[in-house]
């Protein structure tokens, strides 16, 4: 299985959802914003820390039970690569994440 | 047909023109608004909020030296009250461990901290003060805290020939995001632009290792680079267009489109002690002045690029052409481009070995 299935990702330092009352959920981090839909907000509000990977996809296949599973595995595997090229999340290793 | 006006995204909150730094390049305009002219922390409490209610996302705090306001804990406060992502632009020099660990509680989410060099002396030179070491304590410091930090190095001239030890400083230091800006010539840099315009070998070889740090970082530390517009063949979206996505508010409470928009002639600036902002940025005669493409004149009005850099910059156009209407002189395609031609030519003719080692600079001072 791929490693990275059991990592708990997190928001990286100085990366956090919008706070305001209105309009999209944005994601913030310095000098940049990120527009968050349905499955991107699902997504980054499960890295948390807590949530590992494999989670993160068995929550989403559930919500979106209607879409082919390798699909949805694909598509977030696709998305947390692209967040963390941004910089936006890192990767607890999950025994340093358990000893919390 | 109704225009609607543009979603401004971002404020730049001068606090203060205070700064224990009188660096050479400054932003801050020559003439620099003194204390008692400065908003009262409930002043920027209103505006922080009026500027969320208009649609801005993120606040930059910067001035002069924003921690030079005793009360930068309150406002940082009062922005993430208002729903607004936090950064902190400051020279660190007046910062100590306790003093982040309460703007980190009340809510910073970003500070950026910029470098003049990587050694004490030429920094100093730069700076008019010492600074480095405070610097270098200060992002340990600020690894401490779950924030975002920015290293931010200004280039020029002088420091170009040591980009390496630049990078290799923001690599080792841990930031999240790395920052090389070109001196851009407004202003205080524009008074001792023949002391820091680069050579053209000193531009390329920046850009080429620019584009390495960038690639070999890519996915661990954020690279980002400004090139100095003068060696550009198009002029830069200054500040994303005018009226477009930024404003800026100065000490005393004057809304701007840019940093420099003041010395432009004839444009009247309007005051959040006198009228909301959102009225300000939708239609006062300074913001709506450029907006859009109706003041366009050729090659601008015809140019495929006009929705891309916006006819570049209208303080640029000013400082260099004389009119702030005409296209950035910058620009290629403009006959204007011979004024930049001449200046980089002069550049060149001198290069960085020829100057004399002390240099005649004219210090930004501390406001009255």
């Amino acid at each position: 299985m791929n490693p990275e299935m059991h990592a708990q990702p997190r928001l990286a330092p100085g990366c956090r959802l919008s706070e305001l009352n209105r309009g999209p959920r944005m994601l913030q981090m310095p000098e940049r914003a990120l527009r968050l839909n349905g499955p991107s907000l699902e997504i980054v509000e499960r890295c948390d820390g807590k949530h590992t990977v494999l989670q993160i996809i068995s929550e989403l296949q559930k919500i979106y039970s209607k879409a082919e599973p390798e699909r949805v595995e694909k598509d977030i595997l696709g998305y947390l690569a692209l967040l963390r090229e941004q910089g936006a999340i890192e990767f607890a290793a999950e025994d340093a994440a358990g000893q919390k | 047909m109704t225009t609607v006006n543009p979603t401004p995204l971002a404020l730049i909150a001068e606090l203060t023109h205070r700064c224990p730094l009188h660096c050479v390049y400054c932003s801050n305009p020559l003439e620099l608004q003194s204390r008692g002219l400065e908003l009262s922390t409930e002043a920027w409490s209103r505006v922080l909020r009026e500027a969320a209610d208009a649609g801005v996302l993120q606040v930059d705090f910067t001035g002069g030296e924003p921690l030079a306001r005793r009360d930068l804990v309150e406002l940082v406060r009062a922005a993430r009250a208002a729903g607004l992502y936090v950064s902190l632009i400051t020279s660190g020099l007046p910062l100590d461990e306790r003093r982040l660990a309460e703007l980190v509680n009340a809510g910073l989410d970003h500070l950026q901290l910029s470098f003049q060099g990587v050694q004490e002396d030429a920094a100093s030179e730069i700076a008019g003060t010492l600074a480095l070491q405070q610097k270098l304590q200060v992002v340990q410091w600020v690894r401490a805290h779950r924030i975002a930090l920015t290293l931010n190095f200004v280039i020029h001239r002088q420091n170009l020939d040591r980009l390496e030890e630049m990078i290799a400083l923001g690599e080792s230091s841990g930031a999240g995001r790395l920052e090389f800006a070109h001196v851009q010539y407004y202003g205080w840099a524009f008074a001792n632009r023949e002391r820091l315009l680069p050579t053209r070998d000193q531009v390329d070889r920046s850009v080429r290792l620019l584009q390495q740090a960038e690639a070999r970082l890519r996915g661990k530390v954020r690279v980002e680079y400004v090139v100095p517009d003068y060696y550009a063949k198009y002029p830069k979206a200054c500040m994303g267009g005018w009226g477009r996505k930024l404003m800026l508010i100065t000490p005393g409470g004057d809304v701007l489109p840019c940093h420099a928009a003041q010395i432009i002639p004839g444009l009247r600036f309007e005051n959040v002690k006198n009228r909301p902002l959102q009225e300000i940025w939708d239609s006062s005669e300074a913001f709506q002045k450029f907006r859009g493409e109706e003041w366009m004149s050729d090659p601008c009005r015809s140019c495929d690029r006009r929705g891309q850099d916006f006819g570049g910059c209208r303080c640029q156009a000013f400082l260099l052409a004389g009119d702030a209407a005409v296209t950035d002189p910058v620009c290629t395609l403009t006959p204007k481009r011979q004024i930049v031609d001449a200046i980089v030519t002069a550049a060149n003719d001198a290069p960085p070995a020829e100057l004399p080692a002390k240099l005649d600079w004219l210090y930004r001072p501390n406001p009255s």
